[in-house]
């Protein structure tokens, strides 16, 4: 196994280009449990831990184009603001010393269905900058993942960042596991109100074979909220609302039974998620806080 | 009596003597990730064995040529069943369980051949490179089955000559059942499952053997039991004890999961047949298959009881699942009978418990033995009885609550403190925590934790107890020993105690407390507590709860000798008689009193030397919606006979209400059809510190008759009444049955 140490971006993308199988590691938290247990041995492994610029962040205007490893630590510490979703979402990977390295470049990488920034990046709405010796492009995240482990990157290509948008409205991230710490999503929902476009949109983690969006749910929501003037008022939802939603996001799912959870759990725990999350933020909207008093409609 | 919640000095102890919160050795190393653990373990020339085993959970093998794995270079030996040197099976009870297997494999994981190289990644490739071929045959996976004597046979022929799949039947009658049945207004009863629970140890199995020019092997191995590995060591390599000698390296964690032997015949083989130091060291996953496993159990409990809450009797059948070797499987379904009518005065029983073969992993020895399952299943139905009678399950504790003098099922009278009702009732005067809304709220205070799943939706708080009572000490006619070499001389003009046993370091402290006793005992301030090994006479194992009372009455015996011989040599300052006389040094036996074994017939028996008490009351908060559980506090109360080094005890009693936690809420190896589905930390769950509440603990020390300076084992009673006390907090929350454990958020929630 070669161990390919690229002192730069433009250097890392001709080995990657020579290199095509070769695997890129950054944080090392995903990909060396499966070295160490000789599950996986691939000819080069490709260390991105020289290349500063992949650690950094800038926060535009509309979005922030998030480093692909820039560490989660960093995320749900100082981008709160501008990307609650993922902030949260953050805050659930692992461990401390495991979110001191681990990085959305990494989750985005391999993949995983139950990769905990996938849920919150398809509802806070993003877009992968993938780039290679041939150039640069943009893939967004609803294209971006193709299969279980699998994504849209060509096999020259590596992630130099995310383009998230800035939150113009409430996001939740909540993920259901069997402990209460540093545990592998069962399954998970992000939710991201966008008032200044009138759109929700949602994400779902571990209940199918790749991360997905509930979007018959979010139209369904979307098209109610507009109906009643909701954005407008901000008035309470009616129970009959979320109770819709909900469904619709747990007929998105497409779930297994494994040792985390059965089927029908997952199914279950989704809907809970969706209507809890649409609780506290439609009531982080009209500006009465998540504290879980006014959310009982909902909740 | 003595109450401590606090673990601060003691007045009038000796400094850092008995029952003073002396630090232990190498708490600072460890936490700086210093300390040698049997994984860190390096000799100059060494090689590294590694272990092919069975992928099935039964099979002939029909073919198996090392000749690819030979060639392999940086390879130096490949061994099979053909190279074991001495008996070919192994065994800590029963000589069951074979080296390497020959030509059939009974469970997954099962060893099949060694391999040793030059790096660990070439041992491990060549393992793949070992051509074998396996014949599949029927895996007997159910343990029902197994009873029943349905489906295939796990051993063809039994080496303790008895037939079927059936490893023991425990039965006991105590009293009338029939006049207890006509006397019953009230039966309650249930049925209660309990999965497989893993030691989950974190440092796993690992261990270094060294070729001697005698001929011999030196072994550093970590291990709950060196003499008992030298046993069967010795059997497996056809060499005298003189010729295996072991050595204690770090030990991480052990829980029981060490009394049965792992790396210890392997490395010795491979050294003494290379005649090189060869190191073992298993990785997560090889771990869960090196070591048993706690039995999962069903039982079936049947309580009757007259109107105003008193037990008549009790009814209950124990089926242990003990996988494919016996291992200790015969004691703990024993212990798991002895109390199955749990810390209370019930004048009638009918137990019967067995113990069977089946296809699955091993199971033995793990951290209260068999009394977790069955405190489990009579703490289960003691809240079912509870609402049967309409009495509050606190109350009916109560009302029937062991005391000194209660004759137990097997016949045997309580004798020594039995202050069952006084911890519950402790329990019951401490205040309970906060609501949620009144707490200061922090990610890990509800349901869910870190994870953001609720903020106090569906959030219902449920409260449960339990009290379990287990035998401290090996029980049932075992000649318990235990020896202890004490040498007192000058070093630089000051006086040194060197204290030398074989007793197993595994976390609980026993090489702080040796020294300890021997402060207090010979009044030095300086001693040095030798490394454990096999020079020394056998100490027994650390396990039963009983380290500390058998090793530390050896310690305080041989001391006394010195004290003796000192006063022999005259009056004078013991610096000047030591420099006048020379070192002074004694060997010392510690025997507890004789138990008895119960007979078949109707298990009675004198069993046992002593008994040890704890209760749990458990608070538990629960997201009804999404089956997520918060314990909130699992205080507990516990009579300890003596803290002899309280902070320990602390210590001891914290992580044996974690590790009954774990086991209520999440820790299962979860086997399907014979095989391990999650072998790794990535699913086998194990409490976080956002999963763990405070443990108030309010500790009794009412002096045990018997003991050395009254104490009693504390380590596993902790263990048993902390997954009942959960489990009957969660039925009151949710008003579920939840019969087993541990409980999954899918049994709460979502189920349709």
């Amino acid at each position: 196994m070669d161990f390919l140490r690229p002192a730069g971006w433009e250097e890392a993308l001709a080995a990657k280009a020579e290199h095509p199988a070769a695997v890129p590691i950054a944080g090392g938290t995903d990909l060396m449990v499966e070295i160490n247990f000789d599950h996986r041995r691939p000819d080069h492994l490709l260390d991105l831990s020289r290349i500063d610029e992949l650690e950094e962040w800038e926060v535009g205007e509309t979005h922030v184009r998030l480093g692909a490893s820039v560490p989660y630590t960093r995320i749900l510490e100082q981008l709160r603001t501008e990307l609650p979703g993922l902030a949260l979402a953050s805050h659930t990977v692992a461990s401390p010393q495991i979110r001191n390295r681990g990085s959305v470049g990494g989750n985005l990488g391999t993949a995983s269905p139950a990769g905990d920034a996938h849920p919150a990046l398809l509802a806070a709405g993003a877009e992968v900058e993938v780039a290679s010796v041939r150039g640069t492009r943009r893939i967004p995240i609803d294209d971006f993942y193709t299969g279980v482990k699998r994504n849209a990157l060509a096999p020259d290509e590596l992630i130099r960042a995310v383009h998230v948008k800035k939150a113009a409205g409430p996001q939740q991230f909540s993920k259901v596991g069997t402990r209460n710490a540093m545990v592998i999503a069962v399954c998970a929902f992000g939710l991201a109100l966008h008032p200044d476009s009138r759109t929700v949109r949602t994400g779902i983690g571990s209940a199918a074979p790749t991360p997905v969006r509930a979007r018959e749910a979010e139209e369904f929501l979307a098209g109610a909220l507009a109906e009643g003037g909701f954005w407008d008022s901000g008035r309470t939802i009616a129970p009959s609302v979320c109770t819709r939603f909900a469904e619709l996001a747990a007929g998105a799912c497409d779930p297994i039974d494994d040792v985390r959870g059965t089927a029908k759990y997952r199914r279950h725990a989704v809907a809970v998620l969706a209507r809890r999350t649409l609780g506290w933020t439609w009531d982080a909207y009209r500006g009465r806080g998540a504290n879980g008093k006014g959310t009982e409609r909902c909740a | 009596m003595t109450t401590a919640t606090d673990t601060g000095q003691r007045a009038g102890a000796a400094h850092d003597g008995v029952g003073a919160d002396a630090l232990r050795p190498d708490g600072a190393l460890k936490v700086e990730g210093a300390f040698a653990y049997a994984s860190d373990l390096r000799w100059e020339g060494m090689v590294w064995g590694a272990t092919l085993r069975s992928p099935h959970p039964s099979a002939r093998i029909v073919r198996l040529d090392t000749a690819r794995a030979l060639k392999l270079p940086g390879v130096v030996a490949v061994l099979t069943h053909e190279d074991v040197p001495g008996h070919p099976r192994y065994g800590m009870k029963v000589a069951d369980q074979p080296v390497l297997a020959a030509d059939r494999v009974r469970y997954q994981g099962e060893p099949v051949a060694l391999v040793a190289a030059d790096h660990p990644e070439t041992a491990r490739r060549a393992l793949r490179l070992i051509d074998i071929e396996y014949e599949e045959l029927p895996a007997l996976t159910d343990p029902e089955q197994a009873v029943e004597g349905a489906g295939p046979v796990v051993h063809e022929e039994r080496v303790d000559g008895q037939d079927g799949n059936v490893v023991r039947h425990v039965r006991i009658r105590h009293g009338d059942m029939e006049e207890a049945r006509r006397l019953a207004d009230v039966v309650a009863e249930g049925v209660y499952e309990v999965g497989m629970q893993d030691q989950a140890f974190l440092g796993p199995e690992a261990g270094l053997a060294i070729p001697g020019e005698d001929g011999g092997v030196d072994v550093f191995v970590s291990t709950q039991w060196l003499h008992d590995d030298q046993h069967q060591m010795c059997a497996a390599l056809g060499l005298p004890p003189d010729k295996v000698r072991l050595t204690l390296s770090g030990v991480g964690g052990a829980f029981g999961g060490r009394e049965d032997v792992s790396v210890q015949i392997h490395a010795a083989m491979l050294a003494l047949h290379t005649g090189r130091p060869v190191k073992m060291s298993y990785n997560r996953e090889e771990s869960f298959f090196g070591h048993v496993h706690r039995h999962p159990a069903k039982m079936w409990f049947e309580h009757g009881a007259t109107r105003d809450g008193k037990i008549v009797y009790v009814k209950a059948r124990l089926l242990f699942d003990g996988g494919a070797y016996t291992s200790t499987s015969q004691v703990v379904i024993a212990n798991g009978s002895y109390f199955a009518a749990g810390a209370y005065e019930v004048p009638h029983a009918e137990i019967d418990g067995f113990s069977v073969f089946t296809n699955n992993p091993p199971c033995g020895a793990m951290r209260g033995f068999g009394a977790v399952q069955s405190c489990y299943g009579v703490e289960s139905n003691l809240d079912n009885l509870a609402r049967k009678l309409g009495i509050d399950p606190l109350e009916l504790r109560l009302r029937n609550a062991m005391t000194t003098g209660t004759v137990l099922p097997t016949g045997q009278a309580v004798d020594g403190p039995a202050p069952a009702a006084e911890l519950l009732r402790r329990l019951h005067a401490r205040p309970l925590p906060p609501e949620p809304e009144a707490r200061v709220s922090g990610a890990f205070s509800l349901p869910g934790g870190l994870n953001n799943t609720t903020h106090g939706e569906s959030v219902r708080r449920g409260i449960g107890y339990a009290i379990g009572v287990k035998a401290i000490g090996f029980s049932g006619g075992v000649d318990d020993r235990s020896i202890a070499r004490v040498r007192l001389s000058l070093t630089g003009g000051e006086p040194v105690a060197e204290i030398h046993t074989a007793a197993a370091e595994c976390g609980q402290g026993i090489v702080t407390v040796q020294a300890q006793i021997a402060r207090t005992e010979l009044g030095v301030e300086r001693v040095v507590v030798l490394p454990a090994d096999t020079q020394v006479g056998d100490a027994g194992s650390s396990s039963a709860s009983r380290i500390t009372w058998m090793s530390g009455g050896a310690v305080q015996g041989a001391c006394k000798a010195v004290r003796e011989k000192l006063t022999a040599l005259g009056e004078g300052l013991l610096a000047d008689l030591l420099a006048e006389h020379g070192p002074v040094e004694a060997e010392y036996e510690y025997k507890h009193r004789r138990t008895h074994p119960i007979d078949a017939e109707r298990g009675q028996g004198d069993a046992h030397i002593a008994f040890a008490f704890a209760a749990h009351r458990a608070v538990v908060e629960v997201d009804t919606e999404l089956g997520l559980v918060k314990v909130v506090e699992l205080a507990t109360a516990q009579d300890v006979g003596k803290a002899m080094n309280p902070l320990a005890v602390a210590g001891q009693i914290e992580g044996g209400s974690a590790q009954g936690l774990g086991l209520a809420v999440m820790e299962e190896l979860q086997v399907a059809e014979g095989r391990v589905r999650n072998p790794s930390f990535t699913d086998y769950l194990i409490p976080t510190i956002a999963d763990m509440p405070a443990v108030p603990i309010d500790l009794l020390e009412l002096p045990h008759p018997d003991s050395p300076y009254g104490l009693n084992g504390v380590g596993e009673p902790p263990t048993l009444s902390s997954t009942p006390a959960i489990a009957n907090a969660l039925r009151d929350a949710t008003g579920l049955e939840l019969a087993r454990v541990p409980v999954r958020p899918d049994d709460i929630a979502g189920r349709g």
